[in-house]
């Protein structure tokens, strides 16, 4: 069905698809520490020998309950339901910044329980609806 | 069978369509607006910035399937040598283009009174800019080139890039933690938009596709008659 040179083409082209796919994971693999986005409280518990001076985020939900304010600085507790991260920051949050919603944090880590942030980030998650819906599901939820 | 590959016939076959579609687009756009700015409820914690998502979900759709497409002619054209094929692609990438650019654009409107920042250097984002770059490439790709033959070399190549950036954006919400919200919307399982808020998304997705589908048959047709015009000089 193929003439010679249209054979010859093909498996040029499926070579630099190998080659290229192959060459791509491997980049990846060797950058996916700047391809994270940001760790988890969980992560940040695995990580042995912490740099202080390093600029990091970490991300995952503020517990609900933990937002404690005081003059110009806002403390919370970041967790991913399994391990937790104590937050300070002083400035403005994003409007969207709440308590059970999704956060991500830039800053640096003091230790492995406390983080110094300098920029709060909102995170939103793939839920769409109206606010009336929103409200039912609450109160069934109770 | 023949007959629907000659290029007259698809001209004139063109024709036809775009004084459909030139009568039908613009009334749907009107109609895909309304439903988004007036129609459609304000989101439940995003208030009314959730409207920017009818206008940047279908575009980043439409930028992706239309690099799916360009990719799949260019690599057709390299491989088996249809020259028409080259016609469909010159004709789809700027359009392709266009919804990128407007996809991160939006997208960076939404980000700040949400996320609170423009712009953020996580996987969605990052492999989204880089799509930006592969279509200017490959426009740059038949655009600087006089020699055909080398510029499907080019063209397919960069295809083959850009379908594995393609993967990549489709799941780089899934594979790495990034600042962009997963997927809502999925053929396997129920959408997280609530219907209320789908509906206008479905509306623009078909106004803004038959829009695209406006442009393309218009920029076809003035390929067609590049062509024609350069073999008459030959």
């Amino acid at each position: 069905m193929l003439n010679p040179k249209a054979k010859i083409r093909l498996s040029i082209l499926v070579g630099a698809i190998l080659f290229s796919a192959i060459s791509i994971f491997l980049i990846f693999k060797t950058l996916e520490d700047n391809i994270i986005y940001f760790y988890s409280p969980s992560e940040i518990k695995q990580i042995n020998d912490i740099d202080t001076n390093k600029s990091i985020r970490v991300g995952g939900m503020v517990k609900d309950g933990s937002i404690q304010t005081k003059k110009d600085e806002i403390k919370f507790i970041v967790t991913d339901f399994k391990n937790e991260i104590i937050v300070t920051f002083s400035g403005t949050v994003p409007a969207l910044f709440a308590e059970g919603k999704g956060v991500v944090a830039e800053g640096k880590l003091q230790d492995k329980e406390f983080f110094l942030a300098k920029r709060i980030l909102a995170k939103h998650d793939e839920n769409y609806m109206p606010p009336e819906i929103n409200k039912n599901l609450e109160q069934n939820a109770k | 069978m023949f007959k629907y590959l000659n290029p007259s016939y698809i001209f004139t076959i063109t024709g036809k369509i775009l004084n459909v579609l030139k009568f039908i687009v613009t009334p749907i756009i009107i109609i895909g607006v309304i439903f988004s700015v007036f129609v459609s409820p304000i989101d439940y914690i995003q208030g009314d910035a959730v409207r920017i998502m009818y206008i940047h979900v279908p575009s980043a759709w439409i930028s992706l399937i239309c690099f799916a497409a360009i990719s799949f002619l260019a690599i057709l054209n390299f491989l088996f040598k249809i020259k028409s094929a080259t016609l469909f692609y010159k004709s789809l990438a700027p359009i392709g283009l266009t919804f990128c650019f407007i996809a991160i654009f939006t997208g960076a409107l939404w980000g700040q009174p949400t996320w609170g920042t423009w712009w953020a250097w996580d996987a969605r984002l990052t492999s989204m800019l880089i799509l930006s770059f592969f279509y200017i490439i490959f426009i740059c790709g038949y655009k600087l080139t006089s020699n055909s033959e080398r510029s499907a070399k080019i063209c397919s190549f960069i295809s083959v890039l850009g379908l594995i950036n393609l993967i990549i954006i489709k799941y780089s919400v899934s594979w790495w933690p990034t600042l962009h919200q997963p997927s809502s919307i999925s053929l396997f399982r129920e959408s997280t938009v609530h219907l209320s808020m789908l509906i206008p998304l479905i509306i623009m997705l078909f106004a803004l596709l038959l829009y695209s589908a406006l442009i393309f048959l218009m920029k076809y047709r003035i390929e067609t008659i590049r062509v024609k015009k350069k073999s008459l000089k030959d």
